[in-house]
């Protein structure tokens, strides 16, 4: 008999044990071979396309790709079992804070980054934050809104207030089930100035003026928790306007045609880090690797796959045009000064602190009915 | 002809067939005991606080929890921070002291730098150059209670209650009250879905243990048919049916019985939770229900008639009692494995499909707080532990009929 909520486990589990068994008769993987772990979806095939394909052409090393949804839960397992079989990973930023000061992260010297291309040090090439102990930045993605225009026949919806304006936009929407991003919205929604917003949250009247603008829409939300999600929400029409990340938006718009507008009023900026899991056996390919996908053309060649933004200044120039569908790519990404006029940057520090403390808010906030 | 002697077989083979089990009772012991176990023993037993501060927490016992403690307590800390640092304790050490008091991390972590770099004369304006909050009583306290060896902190937070500066035991704040709603909202939609599949098992199980048994076959293949395949398969297939343009919306609106901006809301809310669950445990409730019914001769019934019942009598005064084993086995089954779901309400059940598993799933995987999920692991033990006692009580274990 199987108790059908533990079904998703069951493997994992399995795999403990395997592991725990194989560990005696486990050795070294093979010389030139490197795992790397991603985000799945369109990210991980634009990943794939822009930086594992042209890494094992150039150097030989076969890259054993997986996926998984972020946190720490998977890395800590191997560091603690002391059989790390992950070698680079792109992680959020506050997880890469607290999996650096936890030990599990490989800290990364910051002289082995590839050179800019305008002759600056790597350091000032780098958009300034996303260079940490253990982290090296990668690509700024955005969580915005989108809507189906034809939902919305007369009036559209063009800033963040309207996301929470159900009198003028009537009907369901999509967002994340997590605190992160609907906290900083809430509060850009309600009038609070981008750079307010994590000092607001400090106060415990901050806070209460976040929840009681998400309690004004609270009924009429559909939660989501994987990125694929929000453009299959919109286009089926179970929601009207959905937050989401905006590559998965561009992707829908790009390949499936679909109609989708996305509303960059407020939307709260993000970066992913690359970091190595300490005790990784190939931890000179990995650095290896780091070096080859965070440099300015590789950087700028994801952009021809995802509307990711580069996080290195002087890759920008390079961006072009998106491979399948030849559209320039300059006014997709959430760093193009259109789409930048009313932009919160995530504070990941502050969300290193407040995580733990914001999800169990979040959870009775979401378990009172 | 020889008679055999009235004992039973001699203690050597009763011996040998008793270790027959052994193997089970070794695989009982170790998949299901020793992880049980020391998964529960984490619900109040934490000791990497205390280990990492060992002089720190020995000083701060004679402290009065009220002034700022003094320079001995904040030597003895800048000490063991600075090892704590170099064997890249820090971090995890701010975690755990973070949960008692959220801000905490980069306190300690700060903390643990100054220390390593020592630029004051004194520890504790060494502390205070790394932050600015080692000057406060509060995070002292914060440490003391993270330092506990042995503590009940997670049952604490596991039933809502908290303790206060003084020590005495409060309730949370309502804004923070997370736990004994969810486990309430879990009883109560178990509770439902377990009456949903009586009312919907009963008449299947019905139908099957009197219909011919090659009629039967093919009946008990339908249940279990979707038993036998994958739960996201099943929950997805709802989703597809459900939704706002789904299948039965859609016909509904051809049929034009709603109307086409009228579509009914059927999923991502209390009904999907329902009705996917009620689906997925239904088979639970009919195979123990089925094998109770088999057993019951269908001339009862007859019997009852030509004693002069009539249809509702005969059924309420013979039959129903007669199945009352396997209706009380199916319902604690399905009561049991529903208070421990939490995929499906997850994917159809919006935002009342938070459930009490989900919290454990959690703080095991994402918020890594194995405590806090210990204990709320343990607090659902004990009820499941008590449901079982209280059926013990009314019906008598021994008359389990699970199939």
């Amino acid at each position: 008999m199987r108790e059908p909520g533990r079904t998703r486990r069951a493997p994992r589990a399995l795999a403990a044990l395997g592991l725990a068994a194989g560990i005696a008769c486990a050795g070294d993987p093979p010389d030139g071979s490197l795992t790397a772990v991603s985000w799945g979806g369109s990210f991980a095939r634009a990943v794939n396309k822009a930086f594992y394909e042209p890494f094992e052409a150039a150097t030989g090393v076969v890259i054993g790709r997986e996926d998984y949804n972020g946190g720490l839960a998977q890395i800590r397992t191997q560091v603690d079992i002391g059989n790390v079989h992950w070698d680079v990973l792109s992680l959020e930023i506050f997880d890469t804070i607290r999996g650096c000061d936890e030990g599990l992260l490989e800290r990364i010297p910051k002289d082995i980054l590839a050179p800019s291309l305008d002759g600056a040090p790597p350091e000032d090439d780098f958009s300034p934050g996303t260079l940490t102990e253990c982290g090296v930045g990668h690509t700024f993605y955005s969580t915005i809104y989108a809507y189906h225009p034809d939902r919305f026949p007369g009036e559209k919806p063009a800033t963040i207030a309207d996301f929470f304006d159900l009198e003028r936009f009537p009907g369901r929407r999509g967002m994340r089930r997590s605190p992160l991003v609907n906290l900083e919205f809430a509060l850009l929604a309600d009038g609070v100035p981008p750079g307010e917003v994590y000092a607001a949250l400090d106060t415990q009247e901050g806070l209460r003026r976040a929840f009681r603008k998400l309690d004004t829409i609270r009924d009429q939300v559909v939660w989501w928790e994987a990125g694929a999600q929000p453009p299959q929400m919109l286009a089926d029409a179970e929601v009207v306007m959905s937050t989401a990340y905006n590559g998965r938006i561009f992707n829908a718009q790009a390949l499936e045609n679909q109609p989708f507008v996305i509303v960059w009023d407020g939307q709260v900026l993000d970066w992913g880090q690359m970091a190595i899991v300490a005790g990784s056996p190939n931890l000179d390919t990995a650095l290896e690797y780091i070096r080859f996908m965070t440099s300015p053309e590789s950087l700028a060649r994801l952009t021809g796959y995802i509307a990711y933004a580069p996080v290195r200044r002087s890759a920008l120039p390079l961006v072009s045009t998106h491979v399948e569908t030849g559209a320039d790519m300059r006014p997709h990404l959430p760093t193009s000064p259109e789409n930048l006029r009313n932009t919160l940057r995530s504070n990941g520090a502050w969300w290193t602190e407040h995580l733990d403390e914001m999800n169990e808010r979040f959870s009775a906030w979401l378990a009172r009915s | 002809m020889t008679e055999r002697p009235a004992v039973g077989p001699p203690a050597r083979t009763r011996l040998r067939a008793a270790g027959l089990t052994l193997p089970l009772v070794a695989f009982v012991g170790f998949s299901f005991l020793f992880p049980l176990g020391t998964m529960l023993s984490r619900s109040v037993y934490d000791p990497l606080v205390a280990d990492a501060l060992p002089e720190t927490l020995a000083l701060l016992e004679e402290w009065d929890g009220e002034t700022l403690p003094g320079e001995p307590v904040f030597a003895a800390a800048a000490r063991e921070l600075e090892t704590a640092l170099e064997g890249r304790l820090a971090g995890r050490l701010g975690g755990r002291v973070n949960r008692v008091a959220s801000g905490m991390r980069s306190v300690i972590v700060r903390g643990a730098r100054a220390a390593a770099e020592a630029p004051a004369a004194t520890a504790r304006e060494t502390l205070m150059v790394g932050d600015p909050a080692w000057g406060e009583p509060a995070t002292w306290r914060a440490i003391r209670t993270a330092g506990e060896r042995f503590t009940v902190r997670h049952y604490l937070r596991a039933l809502d209650l908290d303790r206060d500066a003084g020590g005495s035991i409060v309730r949370q704040p309502e804004e923070l009250r997370i736990y004994v709603p969810l486990l309430l909202r879990t009883l109560m939609v178990s509770g439902a879905v377990t009456l949903l599949c009586l009312l919907l098992g009963y008449p299947i199980a019905h139908l099957i243990a009197n219909a011919p048994p090659r009629r039967a076959r093919w009946l008990i293949l339908l249940v279990l048919v979707p038993f036998w395949t994958s739960l996201l398969v099943r929950t997805t297939a709802w989703i597809v049916l459900l939704q706002t343009h789904g299948v039965v919306n859609s016909l509904l609106v051809a049929l034009g019985i709603v109307a086409d901006d009228g579509r009914i809301a059927m999923i991502y809310n209390m009904t999907g939770t329902l009705v996917a669950m009620t689906h997925v445990l239904l088979p639970f409730m009919v195979l123990p229900l089925y094998s109770v019914m088999r057993t019951i001769p269908s001339h009862f019934m007859r019997a009852a008639s030509s004693l002069g019942a009539n249809r509702r009598q005969s059924f309420f005064r013979v039959y129903w009692p007669l199945t009352l084993p396997g209706t009380a086995a199916g319902s604690l089954l399905v009561f049991i494995l529903a208070i421990g779901y939490y995929i499906t309400p997850a994917l159809v059940g919006g935002s009342s499909g938070q459930l009490f598993s989900n919290m454990i799933a959690f703080h095991m995987q994402t918020s890594l707080n194995w405590g806090l999920a210990a204990a709320l692991g343990g607090i659902l033990f004990v009820v499941v532990g008590a449901l079982y006692v209280v059926y013990d009580r009314l019906v008598g274990a021994s008359s389990l009929k699970l199939g």
